[in-house]
């Protein structure tokens, strides 16, 4: 037994590894059929305008070109629907506008596509979108959540009365407001957290093919869940049963939420291959993506807390307006209220809370779940206010913070905002934290800094996040359109080794090694004997896909529960073989074996016996070795943890460089060490890209200004430094696995660690707040005006 | 149409492009090289970096035709005839410098690129700056950087035989 140990726990590198550094993916646009054609939209430039005419005859006959569709070609065909419905304070269900694939009427952001071209060449397509005559009639219209709630605002939808989606809260009002008027303190802030594009390397793309013969549809495309696309675009757009269309993810270059969504370039390939009886495929330009793909965030809150005389939080009050868009993507709905206001309480015992949500349309690309999905905005609000506090109150921020957790032994803990969190220690990954980051050694580093006239600052961050999405029955209540649990098949195959076919999907976090790694730690299987499949309707039973760091706190025990079955069949063959009860038979390392004895069978041998059952109780039990499990969470999982940051700030240049970033999460049982560490560091970056430099800005009328990477800042190479990483984990008490989750820890916990430190570093100029990006251009104005101010 | 004959991975290929065609059209859609990606259309990812005639270049701003007569080198090229990987493709094995992939083939190339043209050895805030052409959405870059690092002596050492 000299194996390699590459169960749970070990830093096994990837198995998709292979293929990606030998450039053998196979992404969706590696695909080709027979015979296919090319797609290109024709997009609105127009923030919100009527349409007044489309002419597609010089488009329709120019070379090469197979079809011009537009609205009209559609109407038999559904818009694309949403997944959530949340009811607003007086019980009326939200505002929910027909999202038409193809614009019907009006255009209602710019990116909104109004026709398709369908060429032999993706040039011809382009060509010939440029020769559609389109005659739009501007309207006025709004980009930001408080000008399109102004009276007289442009009307964005006709039922939607004043661009409100919903209103809507949650907590406690009576209760909150009595703790506010006996407050000793209250500290008030007014904050925004700022609208990102997604941004996956791999653009979206699409590819509709139809079996004439048989009538079946395939759809490959970039999503993080294909039976969900399956579910969206068959009942709701095109009204094709399930078993007449295949939905394939293939190998998907990142997603980060934006490819979890039905978008209509997806339901417009499949109908045209459809129509035309000819493959039809999209790939999204880069200027597209920014235009088309959901974005995230964006929204402006004011957040009040209540404190005693001796700086308790008595009491938080949240008002939040959250940009929809210009239409409800799937999600939508849910990120500012179920993943936003119910994350509230964070790591703190604060007793009452009361939060006010109000979702509003604009003329802007759709808004919806991106990397943490509500609970960066939530946790950005809350950490934040507690540095205000310290701000205001001269009160210390570890000391406010420490006094504040909810205790180590409250643990299950009900929140005032619904959420029962089962397990963990916000004390010890602080401490560690704080330890790791040499917090102690900042003042002399500081002063240091300060001797070659540059501006250095530390900010802490902790968190409290909720993921392991979903009991179906919890969302359900809430206004979830689908269940949320997750489904594994495992098959044992004739010669021992293992297939399995989950409903989750990869694209980027490492399924096919992790939870490889889980088949070989329960079932004694060898790593290299274990293969994972995703991504393909026709191949996996079912699944709600991968998103909410969901995958192994979910889809995992799903596997966990169906290899249970595997175990038990094969305890039931092996007592049969060995002659002995089943009750004596006991299964460790691969082996079942009758208990006290030397007598066993490995799992190759009875899996063989079950394919080949010459001996076997074939009137008790069915042959094969081949079991399937449904797996709903009873709670969600909830990750912590704390991230301290260190920035030194140029005063000549108000450039912010990251000195020092320290991660310390909580994320119950770690399968892959590696894998951990990598999600987190990929996490921080993108959490420091939002402080620091990703803005998607609009003007005031709509147009989107930061729509290419020559406008829209990325976090490149030299503008992060190395980011420390470490997990203290206390386990999730509900699962079996006992894991919680780490794709989105680092993007919910960095942001306002970065921002602590910015605002630290600038306490010379009595900066209380700086909303994000913390851009260079905002703390230069701020250094400067301080010198002005001295002169 | 015009045509372009070059060379890739070290095979002799002519094909006949449209004047507008892209260095990594080409590749992708007449050679089916779909390790080489594209993830921008403002040359500022890098997913689309080749080598030509030994120059890291961006396949996506270079037209067809100006490739004719060069010798090109794809991520399908980098490994051995026999499979063995390059250094730089170990290393990024080793050091989990990728999740999903998609950036890899460009990062990988132009890595190469960077070390080899750095025989003196770079610093990890060197190797960073060498990075700036080039987007990585998933890992942070941290990974990236120590694997480019510990890449270089690998690199240099065979170089040297």
């Amino acid at each position: 037994m000299n194996a390699p140990f590459e169960g749970i726990g070990a830093s096994v590198r990837r198995k998709e590894d292979l293929r990606f550094i030998s450039g053998r993916g196979n992404y969706t646009d590696d695909i080709n059929r027979p015979n296919q054609t090319y797609a290109v939209f024709r997009r609105s430039d127009r923030p919100h305008a009527k349409i007044i005419s489309i002419d597609t005859s010089a488009a329709k006959a120019a070379p090469g070109v197979v079809a011009v569709y537009t609205a009209e070609d559609l109407a038999a065909i559904g818009g694309l629907p949403c997944g959530w419905q949340i009811h607003s304070k007086d019980g009326s269900p939200m505002a929910e506008p027909k999202h038409p694939v193809l614009a019907e009427g009006k255009v209602r952001h710019v990116g909104d596509p109004i026709a398709v071209v369908i060429a032999e060449t993706k040039q011809q397509a382009r060509d010939a979108a440029e020769l559609i005559n389109i005659d739009l009639q501007d309207l006025p219209s709004t980009a930001t959540v408080t000008d399109a709630l102004k009276p007289g605002a442009a009307q964005i939808h006709d039922n939607a009365p004043g661009n409100v989606c919903y209103d809507w809260h949650i907590g406690d009002k009576d209760a909150v407001d009595a703790a506010f008027a006996k407050a000793a303190k209250v500290v008030k802030l007014d904050l925004e957290n700022n609208r990102l594009v997604p941004n996956a390397m791999e653009p979206r793309v699409a590819l509709g093919d139809y079996d004439r013969h048989t009538g079946d549809y395939t759809l490959f495309t970039t999503s993080q869940n294909p039976h969900v696309i399956r579910l969206l675009m068959g009942a709701f757009v095109l009204q094709l049963p399930e078993h007449k269309l295949r939905v394939v993810a293939p190998d998907v270059g990142g997603g980060f939420g934006s490819k979890i969504y039905h978008y209509a370039e997806e339901a417009t390939v499949t109908w045209a291959a459809g129509r035309l009886g000819r493959p039809v495929k999209w790939t999204a330009d880069r200027t597209e993506s920014f235009m088309s793909d959901a974005h995230g965030r964006d929204h402006v809150s004011t957040a009040e807390m209540a404190l005693d005389a001796q700086g308790n939080f008595l009491a938080l009050r949240v008002n939040t307006l959250a940009n929809m868009g210009a239409y409800l993507s799937t999600f939508a709905p849910a990120v500012p209220t179920y993943l936003y206001a119910t994350l509230l309480a964070g790591t703190y015992k604060t007793p009452v809370i009361y939060a006010e949500v109000k979702a509003v349309f604009t003329n802007t690309v759709p808004v919806d779940a991106y990397r943490g999905a509500g609970r960066p905005e939530a946790t950005f609000l809350l950490e934040r206010l507690v540095d205000t506090i310290c701000h205001d109150t001269g009160a210390d921020p570890i000391a406010i913070r420490l006094q504040n957790f909810i205790p180590k032994d409250a643990f299950p803990y009900q929140t005032p905002v619904a959420l029962q969190y089962d397990s963990g220690d916000y004390f010890t990954t602080m401490e560690v934290a704080l330890k790791n980051a040499d917090y102690a050694g900042f003042p002399a580093r500081k002063a240091a800094a300060a001797a070659k006239g540059k501006l250095r600052g530390i900010g802490i961050s902790t968190y409290l996040e909720a993921c392991g999405i979903a009991p179906s029955a919890v969302v359900g209540s809430l206004g979830a359109r689908a269940g949320l649990y997750e489904v594994a098949n495992i098959r044992v195959h004739p010669t021992g080794s293992v297939s399995v076919f989950t409903g989750t999907h990869s694209h980027g976090q490492g399924h096919e090694t992790t939870l490889a790694q889980l088949v070989t730690s329960q079932l004694g299987v060898p790593f290299s004997q274990v293969e994972i499949v995703h991504g393909d309707t026709n191949r996996i039973p079912f699944g709600m896909g991968t998103y909410g760091s969901r995958s192994l706190a979910v889809g995992g025990t799903a596997m966990v529960k169906a290899m249970d079955k595997i175990i038990a069949k094969g305890k039931k063959i092996a007592a049969h073989l060995l002659e002995a009860s089943v009750d004596d038979i006991e299964f460790a390392d691969g082996t079942f074996k009758v208990a006290g004895t030397d007598r066993a069978k490995t799992l190759g041998e009875i899996a063989l016996t079950a394919y080949v059952p010459h001996n076997y109780p074939i009137t008790e039990i069915e042959p094969g070795l081949d079991e399937t499990a449904f797996y709903d969470p009873a709670n969600f999982t909830f990750p912590g943890g704390c991230h301290v940051c260190e920035v030194e700030i140029d005063p000549e240049t108000g450039v912010t460089s990251i000195v020092n970033f320290t991660a310390v999460d909580d994320v119950g049982r770690v399968v892959n060490p590696m894998i951990v560490e990598g999600q987190v560091q990929g996490g921080v970056a993108q959490g420091i890209g939002q402080a620091l430099l990703e803005h998607a800005v609009y003007d005031s009328n709509g147009q989107l200004l930061s729509g290419s990477f020559m406008d829209y800042t990325m976090p490149r190479a030299d503008n992060l430094s190395n980011i420390s990483v470490a997990t203290e984990n206390t386990m999730c008490t509900h699962n079996p696995l006992g894991v919680k989750g780490c794709g989105e820890v680092g993007a919910i916990g960095s942001p306002p660690a970065v921002i602590n430190a910015v605002v630290n570093a600038l306490k010379q100029y009595g900066v209380r707040h700086m909303n994000m990006p913390a851009s260079p251009e905002k703390i230069w104005g701020i250094i400067n005006a301080g010198r002005k101010a001295a002169e | 149409m015009p045509q372009v004959t070059l060379t890739v991975n070290g095979k002799a290929a002519t094909v006949e492009v449209e004047g507008r065609t892209l260095l990594v059209e080409l590749l992708r859609e007449k050679l089916g090289l779909t390790g080489t990606h594209v993830g921008c259309d403002t040359s500022q990812c890098g997913a689309c970096v080749v080598h030509v005639d030994g120059n890291s270049v961006k396949a996506c701003t270079m037209l067809a035709v100006q490739a004719d007569g060069s010798s090109i080198t794809t991520i399908e090229g980098l490994a051995k005839a026999d499979g063995t990987l390059h250094p730089m493709q170990e290393m990024f094995r080793e050091h989990h410098a990728l999740q999903c992939g998609f950036c890899t083939p460009g990062m990988v190339m132009a890595a190469v690129d960077l070390v080899a043209k750095n025989p003196q050895g770079l610093t990890e805030e060197q190797i960073r700056h060498g990075l700036e052409g080039n987007l990585c959405r998933c890992t942070g870059y941290h990974n990236i950087v120590k694997a480019i690092s510990a890449a270089q002596p690998l690199m240099h050492a065979k170089a040297a035989e």
